[in-house]
């Protein structure tokens, strides 16, 4: 857990951070964001006190950081920074290997542990441990950065716009790759970013500032549904609405445990159930009740014979863990009002409906 | 002809004349090294320090060598060492001053300022910054500076012979004193050779000690 309490810096009479209180709780993914000058950086490079604070306190999980060691200190904090920094006269293997040797780790556990790391970002680790970073793109580079950071274990780590860099297709896939190894290392992060979507996609907590002030600290999507002035209005965007869309998974928006027929049924059968709901169409699940058509009213209506003979492909499926922008990307690619949900061997969980998801939307508008 | 007559037949006399002359620009250098190197890195944090230390040193050398040898007679008299291999030293030691710590100084101060960064970020002291970082970019550029400086010493050590120090300056010197042609030519021809052979052998070790990642 990062404490900072009423954290200041000034430089001669730029305030470039002006008391600022927070607590990024262990695991999390704290995202600082903001426009350019207004003190993300020096905020973060407090925290290893690459600049020393001028007035205020930084605790690390209850410990006063100004009490410390400096050296010692930023050996525990995995640092990356946007313009990477790999040591050119080093191999990737040793680039790696900088904390741990720093630590005195043996050699042999540190170099294997080199090669391990490497693959969780899937660089093979016979091509790339004995390369110098030249050899290497950019991308390559940056994953090798992020995994530097991570060498010796430590519990925090600190990101200055570290994908800034990075090409926008590249960009994601990295910012995938991260979120995988953060999922299960559970590191607590301190992330600096001026992009609101990379700071909606990877962040728990977004803290936004503007000349040196906290202006807001809240989960993303408070941040989204609930911008606590115009300026973090503003900042957020006027699609901040679309932006919720990634925040929410279809899981959270659709109606669970829905009617359903099997081949087997009668057409009335059917049009008994979907009157019964308020319905226009209803899922054919097949006999262990996987998705596999639908049969819709006015077809069905006034005909005989069974939903095996005459239902239809269904028009679209989404699972339960996307997120609402894929719902919603869906609906419109296919026409549809609706898209049945399935989990993730197939199984018939529940449908989704636009309605669903504005009324979703908006009711937490109106909470504020 | 004559003078490749001359250079068979006193070649034992030209070898001992170059051992001479190497031994004196070897331990020049040996020594500069020491100071120049550290000199050129304590500057790097202060660009006003720098520009006086880089001052100073360039007027060094400007001042001609046959005056700095005259000039350094009556200080290293007072310790009875007013002319021979003494004074020859120091004088090639102040030249290589120069060469030395301008290149270590730009080499080290070119260092990109975002590896400095994460070399502090990650937990490097400043001694193991410059050890494990910053001198192993700078090197290449350092040790062109000590060429220059070998190359520069082994042109003045030839003057050397003016107050005793010997070396291969001997046979140019004879070679006017006595209008002596031969002794003239194989004085200047074994100096440039010398010279040359240095240059390229300590630009095989510049090669050597180049990081195989910081080659292009
Ligand atoms: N070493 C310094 N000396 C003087 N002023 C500084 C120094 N470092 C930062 N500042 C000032 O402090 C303010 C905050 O800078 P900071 O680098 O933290 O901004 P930032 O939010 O990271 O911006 P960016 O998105 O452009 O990286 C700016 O006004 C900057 O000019
Ligand atoms: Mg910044």
């Amino acid at each position: 857990m990062i404490r900072l309490e009423r954290l200041t810096k000034s430089f001669g009479a730029t305030v470039a951070v002006d008391h600022v209180d927070m607590e990024v709780p262990a695991g999390e993914v704290c995202v600082l964001l903001g426009p350019s000058g207004c003190g993300k950086t020096t905020t973060m490079k407090m925290i290893n006190r690459l600049i020393a604070p001028t007035s205020g306190k930084i605790l690390i999980d209850g410990r006063d950081t100004a009490g410390q060691d400096d050296v010692t200190l930023r050996r525990s904090i995995g640092y990356v920074i946007q313009q990477i920094g790999l040591f050119p006269n080093k191999t990737i293997e040793d680039n790696i290997c900088v904390v741990p040797d720093l630590l005195g780790w043996d050699r042999r556990r540190s170099r294997a542990r080199a090669g391990e790391l490497l693959s969780l970002v899937n660089l093979e680790p016979a091509t790339f441990l004995k390369r110098y970073p030249k050899e290497l793109s950019g991308g390559q580079q940056q994953r090798v950065g992020v995994v530097r950071a991570l060498a010796a274990d430590p519990p925090v780590l600190l990101m200055d716009e570290p994908f800034g860099a990075i090409d926008p297709i590249n960009r994601e896939v990295i910012q995938d790759e991260f979120m995988k190894l953060q999922a299960a290392l559970k590191k607590t992060v301190v992330f600096v970013s001026h992009d609101i979507d990379e700071a909606v996609k990877m962040a728990s907590r977004i803290a936004i500032f503007r000349d040196g002030r906290l202006i807001q600290y809240a989960k993303p999507d408070d941040v989204l549904a609930h911008p606590v002035d115009s300026f973090v209005a503003d900042f957020v965007g006027a699609d901040r609405t679309l932006k919720r869309l990634r925040l929410v998974k279809v899981a959270d928006a659709m109606m669970s445990e829905p009617p359903r027929v099997t081949a087997e049924d009668t057409l009335e059968r059917a049009v008994a159930l979907m009157e019964e709901h308020g319905h226009v169409s209803i899922v054919m699940v097949g006999p262990r009740g996987r998705a596999r058509g639908v049969v819709r009213l006015d077809l069905a209506r006034g005909r005989r014979g069974t939903v095996g003979e005459n239902h239809e492909p269904l028009p679209g499926i989404v699972a339960v863990t996307d997120d609402l922008r894929k719902a919603v990307a869906m609906m419109f690619q296919h026409d549809q009002t609706w898209l049945a949900c399935v989990d993730d061997e197939g199984f018939y969980k529940g449908y989704i409906t636009q309605r669903g998801i504005t009324h979703l939307l908006g009711a937490t508008y109106g909470k504020s | 002809m004559e003078t490749l007559a001359f250079m068979v037949a006193n070649w034992s006399v030209i070898l001992a004349r170059t051992l001479e002359h190497l031994s004196l620009v070897g331990a020049s250098i040996a020594i500069a090294i020491c100071t120049a190197v550290p000199i050129g890195i304590a500057i790097t944090p202060n660009p006003r320090a720098a520009n006086a230390v880089l001052y100073a040193a360039s007027i060094m050398i400007t001042v001609p060598s046959i005056a700095l040898f005259g000039l350094l007679i009556p200080v290293l008299s007072l310790i009875g060492q007013g002319i021979g291999y003494l004074p020859a030293l120091v004088a090639l030691v102040l030249y290589a001053q120069l060469p030395i710590i301008r290149n270590t100084y730009a080499a080290i101060t070119n260092v990109e300022p975002a590896l400095r960064e994460a070399a502090r970020g990650m937990g490097m002291t400043t001694f193991q910054r410059l050890r494990e970082v910053e001198i192993p970019i700078a090197l290449p550029v350092i040790v062109s500076g000590v060429r220059n400086a070998v190359v520069l010493n082994i042109a003045v050590a030839a003057i050397a012979t003016y107050i005793g120090a010997g070396g291969l300056g001997t046979f140019i010197s004879r070679g006017i004193s006595q209008t002596d042609v031969r002794q003239l030519l194989t004085g200047a021809f074994s100096v440039s050779v010398l010279a040359i052979a240095a240059d390229l052998a300590l630009l095989g070790a510049q090669r050597l000690l180049t990081s195989p990642g910081l080659r292009t």
